[in-house]
């Protein structure tokens, strides 16, 4: 059955071997070529020799989400070779290197096998063994742009680009590519019925990873001062600080930096350097997953009682403890929300595409500043770690940095008293000054202990409990600083919704499409912070069942949900994916069918 | 750096050359047990910035949790404050010194806050070599929590209910001296007229500066048999060098004895002058210094003065290259890489 544009590849590779620029390749060009395509890692938790796949799905109809079901399995690794044949759908194909041949086991009838003597060709080809080594996977990528149908004159252009100041690399590689197509021409027929063809439906958006665009929006909010502690899937987040500052933030007069990074002892060192440059009055971050987080607790409370912003990009993982860190979850959202001892609630993002995750980050250094409380985004790993088409990222050059209540020298001097925490707008946020502002009015001691309006200690339970107040009240303005929900229906057509976040959204939507198809009629709304619009609740009351999509065990938006929101919990319905692979529409709708 | 001299004060009462009487360098009333160590330690830090004439408010004073680290409210109430978590002082402190490296940083902990809990933060603040003078009240014990035997107390010392401490103690000067600290130096809360000294010192220094002094918990620590205790440090002390105050930028005068002393120049071409160099040691010696604070060891001795100076250290602004400008006055135009750039950046993502 010829199906256009519409397939799923995965390609199976031994971590290390240099995959991954060539699958990249693939997947880049097929974007070049207006086709909406989604690639996933899906990788180990090792450097080198173990199994890793590389998983591209292509889409006309622009569902960006995981699809099960593999179409095309380009095989370069022995070891997973058993498992990989038996991944492979009915009536696909299974690309592999034929120099040796495979084991009768291997062979299923229902399987078109393509095979190609890629080491053969390569030791025929090349002399340098590494060169053998890295030219076997761009003659794959060879084979399969003439099987596809994939227009040589976009991967020359990406490889030529690729190569800029490198003009050496680009001949052999070019060569490579020519190398597969050859053969797939000498011994099959092409294009496969699975096949590509030009479209226009990408238009003027982006490929790019969520954790660069943190990285970037990081450099466009006016963060300074970055302190982290390398752990994966968040690491990439700081080295994108730092190479986008390392371009953008130099002096051009002295050649020094514009910003600061500290590589922290740990994390508590990271979220404690963090909380001492937002009191300085510089805009800091730092960017961890949940082990991380749990280590920051103590400080999260500290800076929360201490009204000290900072901002916490958690790029989740699947936990507990190491878990699998190499897999997407939202498992962090309940850690998150509470961080540390006491009565304590963080505000949370929950970006579910890179432009989003550049725009939330640029923003929750405004919005930490306005609130001067930690803000917490919580991306994945699936989100983080794998390029998406993104809508482009753009910028006001009029947006001036919002510093929140911080009091100049010259409004210290007019004012009859500061109190530091003295709620004069009645909005639970207060006016701080930042250290070496005034020479006699506005120094304070900030502290974790309990203290009254003017800063100085108190155990005095009612004044405690005024200050604790305070907070909620606070906590209530952010509210409707955060964020607002997504609806996606202006008036509400039914008795039944879905609720989700963050990278659930792409299979979400699609199996919204999938449902409409078949007559099912369902609202929808995704949620994008906490605390919750009060439209949040508006929502929830509005409906009979709603559907808690998360890709986490034990259901923690919707806890948070009941927890915050009072809502009656039999009404919740969890459809919940936590294997550490990214949900897939058909999950959703599985989910959904089993209780309508 | 603007000031304003402040609005009343005493007519007799002595000013420095900001015109500021030492009560502008106080702080809030003691609450500590009297007679704690601490507070001489605050009384100190009072003296020294006052001497120095600092203005108040270029001074960021940060610490941990103890009664060692409530002192910051005693001390500098004109000046913003920092009372963080246990042990995290020296993280919170590197975040602000990053964030403006304007003020001038004093950290102050105790040797629980910084021997225990917090000795993953304290080797990293020194091998950073972050530009702060950093305080150890060296108490030997956890006074906050009731008395309980700190990482600084001696083998062999004995509590106040009377049990010995069977581990060997941790020696934060001797730790920060491997770590390549540049400024090293002890005390004893009951020598105000050196610490006072050091700690004037510490604040010219332009990197990371230890001043690890001995401060008796008169509570539970100051028992016989504790080598905490007055009695027991007033006659194990042994003065290695003691530091004569040469102010910014003033010449050393002929006051000085011939002989009598070692002038060192400073990063910023003015002097300290140590005098009374004991025979051991040679403080612009980094092996030397350790080995006389091993041999003091081995003799149940306690060194004070100043141990180890570098005279020309790299703080952190310095191995990290960043703008003399303090971040923290930097706007949008100084930041924002603006519109343009990032449809550049959207261009290379195509
Ligand atoms: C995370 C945490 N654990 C324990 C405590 C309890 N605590 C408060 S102060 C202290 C010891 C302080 O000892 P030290 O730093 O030597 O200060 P001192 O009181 O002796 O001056 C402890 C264990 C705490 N505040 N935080
Ligand atoms: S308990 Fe000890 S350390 Fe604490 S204030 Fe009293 S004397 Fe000082
Ligand atoms: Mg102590």
């Amino acid at each position: 059955m010829l199906k256009i544009n519409d397939f799923v590849v995965r390609f199976a590779n031994v971590n290390g071997t240099g995959s991954a620029s060539a699958n990249y390749l693939f997947a880049k060009a097929i974007f070049r070529m207006g086709i909406p395509v989604t690639p996933k890692n899906i990788f180990p938790s090792n450097i080198q020799g173990l199994p890793t796949w590389y998983e591209v799905r292509v889409s006309e109809k622009g569902y960006y989400g995981r699809r099960q079901g593999i179409d095309i399995m380009v095989c370069m690794n022995p070891q997973s070779m058993p498992n990989d044949v038996m991944n492979v759908e009915s009536g696909g194909y299974f690309l592999y290197d034929s120099t040796k041949q495979l084991h009768p086991e291997l062979i299923r009838s229902d399987v078109n096998y393509i095979g190609i003597p890629l080491m053969e060709i390569c030791l025929r080809e090349f002399t340098d063994p590494r060169q053998r080594q890295l030219f076997k996977n761009i003659i794959y990528v060879g084979a399969l742009s003439a099987l596809l149908n994939i227009e040589f004159g976009v991967l020359e252009q990406l490889l030529t680009g690729q190569f800029q100041g490198k003009e050496k690399l680009i001949a052999p590689n070019i060569k490579s590519l020519k190398l597969g197509i050859q053969y797939v021409h000498d011994h099959f027929s092409y294009p496969l019925d699975l096949r590509l063809e030009r479209r226009d439906l990408v238009g003027n958006k982006i490929l790019i990873d969520g954790n660069s665009a943190c990285g970037l929006g990081a450099v466009y909010g006016g963060a300074t001062v970055a302190a982290w502690y390398p752990i994966t899937p968040s690491t990439s987040v700081v080295e994108a600080f730092e190479s986008y500052a390392k371009d953008l933030r130099i002096d051009k007069t002295t050649g020094k930096k514009k910003f600061a990074i500290v590589q922290a002892e740990d994390e508590l060192a990271a979220m404690g350097m963090v909380i001492g440059a937002n009191w300085n009055g510089a805009r800091s971050f730092t960017a961890t997953s949940g082990p991380g987080v749990s280590l920051m607790n103590e400080f999260l409370g500290l800076a929360y009682f201490a009204e000290v912003p900072a901002v916490l990009i958690d790029v989740q993982r699947a936990g507990p403890s190491t878990g699998m860190p190499t897999r997407t979850q939202q498992s962090d959202v309940l850690l998150a929300a509470y961080a540390s001892h006491g009565d304590t609630k963080h505000v949370l993002l929950f970006p579910n595409t890179p432009k989003e995750c550049f725009d939330m980050t640029a923003d929750s250094f405004d919005l930490a500043e306005r609130l001067q409380t930690p803000v917490i985004m919580l991306s994945d790993l699936d989100l983080g770690m794998n390029d998406h088409v993104s809508e482009p990222f753009e910028w006001d050059d009029s947006r001036k940095y919002d510093r929140g209540k911080v009091l100049s020298a010259i409004q210290l001097d007019t004012m009859e008293r500061f109190g530091r925490y003295l709620d004069v707008d009645n909005d639970g946020v207060t006016y701080r000054t930042i250290p070496g502002t005034h020479a006699t009015q506005g120094s304070f001691f900030t502290r974790g202990t309990s203290r009254d309006e003017y800063a100085a200690y108190t155990e005095d339970g009612t004044v405690y409990v005024r200050n604790m107040d305070r907070l909620l009240k606070k906590w209530n303005t952010a509210r409707y600083l955060v964020p607002a929900p997504v609806f996606y229906q202006q008036e509400n057509r039914s008795r039944n919704a879905v609720l989700f976040y963050g990278t659930s959204t792409y299979s979400v939507e699609e199996a919204m499409d999938l449902l409409r198809e078949q007559g099912t009629l369902i609202d929808a709304v995704r949620i994008r912070a906490f605390p919750f619009n009060p439209s949040v609740e508006t929502f929830l009351d509005a409906h009979d069942k709603v559907f808690v999509v998360e890709q986490n065990r034990d259901g923690q938006m919707r806890t948070l949900l009941i927890n915050e929101l009072n809502a009656s919990p039999s009404k919740l319905v969890p459809v919940l994916n936590y294997d550490g692979m990214p949900i897939t529409a058909n999950f959703v709708i599985q989910g959904i069918f089993n209780y309508l | 750096m603007t000031y304003i001299r402040p609005k009343f004060r005493h007519p007799s009462a002595p000013t420095n050359d900001l015109g500021y009487t030492k009560r502008e360098y106080e702080g809030a009333l003691s609450t500590l047990c009297a007679g704690c160590g601490h507070d001489s330690i605050s009384g100190a830090i009072i003296q020294a910035y006052f001497e120095l004439s600092v203005p108040p408010h270029r001074i960021a004073k940060l610490s941990g949790i103890g009664c060692s680290s409530k002192t910051p409210t005693y001390f500098l109430g004109k000046s913003h404050g920092f009372n963080s978590v246990h042990g995290r002082m020296p993280s919170v402190a590197t975040g602000a010194n990053m964030a403006n490296r304007d003020l001038m940083y004093l950290g102050v902990s105790g040797d629980g806050d910084t021997a225990s809990i917090g000795m993953g933060q304290f080797v990293h603040i020194v091998r950073r070599n972050l530009n702060i003078v950093y305080i150890v009240m060296n108490n030997g014990c956890y006074g906050l929590t009731k008395g309980q035997d700190s990482a600084t107390a001696d083998a062999g010392s004995k509590s106040k209910a009377g049990s010995v401490n069977p581990f060997q103690p941790i020696d934060l000067a001797g730790l920060a001296l491997e770590l390549g600290a540049g400024f090293v130096a002890q005390s004893f809360s009951g020598d105000k007229p050196q610490l006072i000294e050091l700690i004037k010192e510490a604040v010219k220094y332009p990197g990371f500066a230890l001043i690890n002094v001995i401060s008796p918990c008169v509570t539970f620590n100051n028992n016989p048999g504790s080598t905490k205790s007055y009695d027991y440090v007033r006659e194990h002390i042994e003065a290695t060098a003691t530091v004569d105050y040469v102010p910014l930028k003033t010449e050393i005068t002929a006051a000085y004895a011939e002989g009598t002393g070692t002038d060192v120049e400073m990063h910023d071409g003015t002097f300290i002058r140590l005098e009374k160099l004991a025979a051991h040691s040679n403080p612009y010696n980094r092996l030397t210094a350790i080995t006389a604070l091993q041999v003091a060891r081995m003799k149940n001795a306690i060194l004070t003065g100043l141990v180890f100076l570098e005279p020309d250290p790299t703080d952190l602004h310095e191995t990290l290259d960043t703008s003399e400008v303090a971040l923290n006055k930097m706007t949008e135009t100084d930041l924002c890489p603006g519109k343009q750039e990032l449809e550049n950046i959207n261009a290379s993502l195509r």
